[in-house]
């Protein structure tokens, strides 16, 4: 985690981050020393009727590349907000939001979406797996977007269903016949499927027992010492302990 | 079966279409309803031009002598067609033949035990030789020159329940039957099928007075293409001070067979795209209510890489499944359904099997498929339209 210029005090560092990197990022990003992740002075304003909310008001913060990131506050603190920025999924009103050196404010919806597909993959709280499709086809999805051949997109999947600890014979299974904690292994599978360097995780142990949020938790954790940059959003201070970085955010500024 | 195999291989193997086939099936009943209204109307348009070119093709079809022939027929206010016209026509170019033809109206009679049968009948005048290119003979043969022989139409046997033989009576003049002809239809040189040809002599004998002229000249031309040439060449070299008489090309008729009927066709189909309009609203319905219900769906696939484009595929390509079945669907029942009325009614479905007609079944699959993508058009571009955070929210 790197501190930026407009914000020294806000982030608390526990220890310094890995940079070795496996996942899919251009040849410039595995040589350049920039983060990636970078917010600048990021203000997400909503209008109800005369009324203005700030969601985000003036976050700034670098993430450096193989960090593992809590993104801690309360419900409606703007935490899910700075996840959907840097996920791509939302752009600030002003300010500055780079993932991977690009600036996503000069980008299209196509261009969002190229960066999303290769850069980023997304875990969620309620899993959001398609219901009618199984769990390797799930898996599957991301790398459909992507241009893969069917056959070699089916042996990722497997191997990445594998990698999530899913027990291969849930494969053919779809969402409503796994438990929680399988569905989200499924979902962190899908996560991988392109290899992106972020992974950015909604609440997701939110929905599990504390046994099997443990068992996910320590599989971000191996990811993330395999080289993969792990942003969690949560509410909950046991979370805290697995990451090397805290961001603590409260009415839409760090704190 | 094996074409259908591969098919489902294809559609396993690419995923857009693997989505699409299982978002159908998810939904079946409204799947199924949506598809019920392709079918209705691929079926209505459909038989509705099959019902028009049956038309079409029935009525030409029973117009045996369109084609070729020039009718040379006296023009209002003159009685006959006159030798020296004949021999005028004589000097146009690119005729193959001409046959003058005389005929009379009568009432016939054949006596059988004590009942007497009755027809009215057009008696020819007509040389073998001549009678020969226009009609064919079902029975026995033509007459020969300066005997009582007579021919008589298809329809004239029948009614009288004529056979080879047989003598029929005209003012009490007594002609054997010596040949039966083949049904032609109804034309527009001559009338065979209610018609008695007899010899040059025997006419003469029977109507004395009719000695002046000709009733009609029939003009057989060489090449089609220059009937209108060989028409306006009559028309010219007798037509020259008065108008003696008039020439009709049969090919006329055609063209205005043609006409008219596409026009019926034409009608009709657009009646049964009334009903094709619905199922497009309907699909657009439905389809509507499937991105809403998918919302979520969407932004997750959005979330996970998946663009614009990604999105409005696998729409359309749900629109286009839908179509294909469902106007397959409509193509096979329209077939099935008029060969069974065409069989039952008519007791003939050959006007089901042509080329004319499959086209309209061509054009009602066509059509229902295009509707599909229509209806389904507007649903996947609001679906590819979604913004991926409110997508994800949507509950």
């Amino acid at each position: 985690m790197q501190q930026s210029k407009s914000s020294p005090d806000i982030i608390k560092k526990k220890r310094r981050t890995s940079t070795a990197g496996s996942g899919k990022i251009s040849k410039k990003a595995e040589t350049s020393t920039y983060p990636i992740v970078q917010l600048q002075n990021v203000k997400r304003i909503y209008t109800l009727g005369e009324n203005k909310i700030y969601a985000l008001n003036g976050v700034s913060f670098a993430i450096k590349k193989g960090d593992f990131v809590t993104i801690m506050g309360s419900s409606g603190s703007g935490k899910s907000t700075l996840l959907n920025m840097i996920g791509c999924l939302d752009l600030p009103t002003s300010g500055k939001v780079k993932v991977n050196n690009v600036d996503l404010s000069k980008l299209d919806d196509d261009g969002l979406t190229e960066i999303r597909r290769n850069n980023i993959g997304f875990i969620f709280q309620q899993f959001n797996l398609i219901p009618t499709l199984t769990a390797l086809e799930n898996v599957e999805i991301p790398m459909i977007f992507n241009g893969e051949s069917p056959v070699r997109r089916r042996k990722k999947a497997l191997a990445m269903l594998k990698k999530a600890d899913l027990p291969l014979e849930y494969a053919d299974h779809k969402p409503n016949e796994m438990s929680g904690g399988q569905q989200q292994r499924v979902a962190i599978a899908r996560a991988l499927a392109n290899n992106p360097p972020i992974l950015l995780a909604d609440e997701p142990t939110g929905n599990l027992d504390t046994r099997t949020g443990h068992n996910i938790m320590e599989l971000l954790k191996e990811l993330n010492a395999a080289g993969t940059t792990v942003i969690v959003v949560t509410h909950d201070p046991k979370l805290e302990e697995y990451a090397h970085t805290t961001i603590r955010i409260q009415d839409g500024e760090i704190i | 079966m094996k074409f259908t195999k591969k098919l489902s291989a294809m559609i396993s193997n690419n995923m857009y279409a693997e989505l699409a086939k299982r978002n159908l099936k998810r939904q079946s009943v409204r799947t199924v309803l949506a598809a019920i209204g392709i079918i209705i109307g691929v079926i209505a348009i459909s038989s509705m031009g099959i019902l028009g070119n049956s038309l079409k093709l029935s009525v030409t079809d029973s117009f045996a002598d369109i084609g070729d022939k020039l009718i040379v027929s006296p023009a209002p206010g003159e009685d006959y067609i006159t030798d020296k016209q004949v021999d005028q026509i004589r000097k146009v170019s690119n005729i193959e033949s001409i046959i003058p033809v005389s005929a009379s109206g009568e009432v016939i009679e054949y006596k059988e035990g004590g009942t007497t049968y009755q027809s009215y009948v057009s008696v020819y005048d007509i040389k073998k030789e001549d009678l020969e290119k226009l009609v064919e003979l079902e029975d026995g043969r033509f007459f020969k020159p300066g005997s009582t022989d007579c021919v008589v139409g298809y329809s004239v046997a029948e009614n009288m329940e004529l056979t080879l033989g047989q003598k029929i009576e005209i003012d009490d003049t007594k002609l054997r039957v010596v040949g039966i002809l083949k049904e032609r239809g109804m034309g527009f040189d001559i009338s065979t099928d209610s018609g008695v040809f007899t010899s040059s002599e025997m006419y003469h004998k029977l109507y004395p007075d009719e000695d002046e002229g000709y009733n009609q000249v029939i003009v057989i031309v060489k090449d089609l293409n220059e009937i209108d040439a060989v028409s306006d060449e009559i028309d010219e070299r007798i037509n020259k001070k008065d108008e003696l008489v008039t020439v009709f090309a049969t090919n006329m008729i055609t063209e205005s067979l043609d006409s008219v009927f596409s026009s019926i066709s034409l009608f009709l189909m657009g009646i049964g795209s009334i009903s094709l309009l619905v199922a497009g609203v309907s699909i657009l319905n439905v389809m509507l209510m499937s991105t809403m219900e998918r919302t979520k769906e969407i932004g997750i696939m959005k979330a996970v890489g998946a663009s614009r484009k990604d999105i409005l595929k696998m729409f359309l390509l749900e629109a286009l499944f839908l179509g294909i079945i469902a106007s397959t669907a409509g193509a096979i029942l329209t077939i099935g359904g008029s060969y069974l009325i065409m069989e039952l009614l008519v007791k003939n479905a050959s006007y089901l099997f042509t080329f004319s007609s499959m086209l309209y079944v061509a054009e009602g699959f066509f059509f229902g498929i295009a509707t599909s993508l229509v209806g389904g058009m507007y649903p996947a571009w609001k679906a590819s339209r979604m913004k991926p955070l409110d997508a994800l929210r949507y509950e």
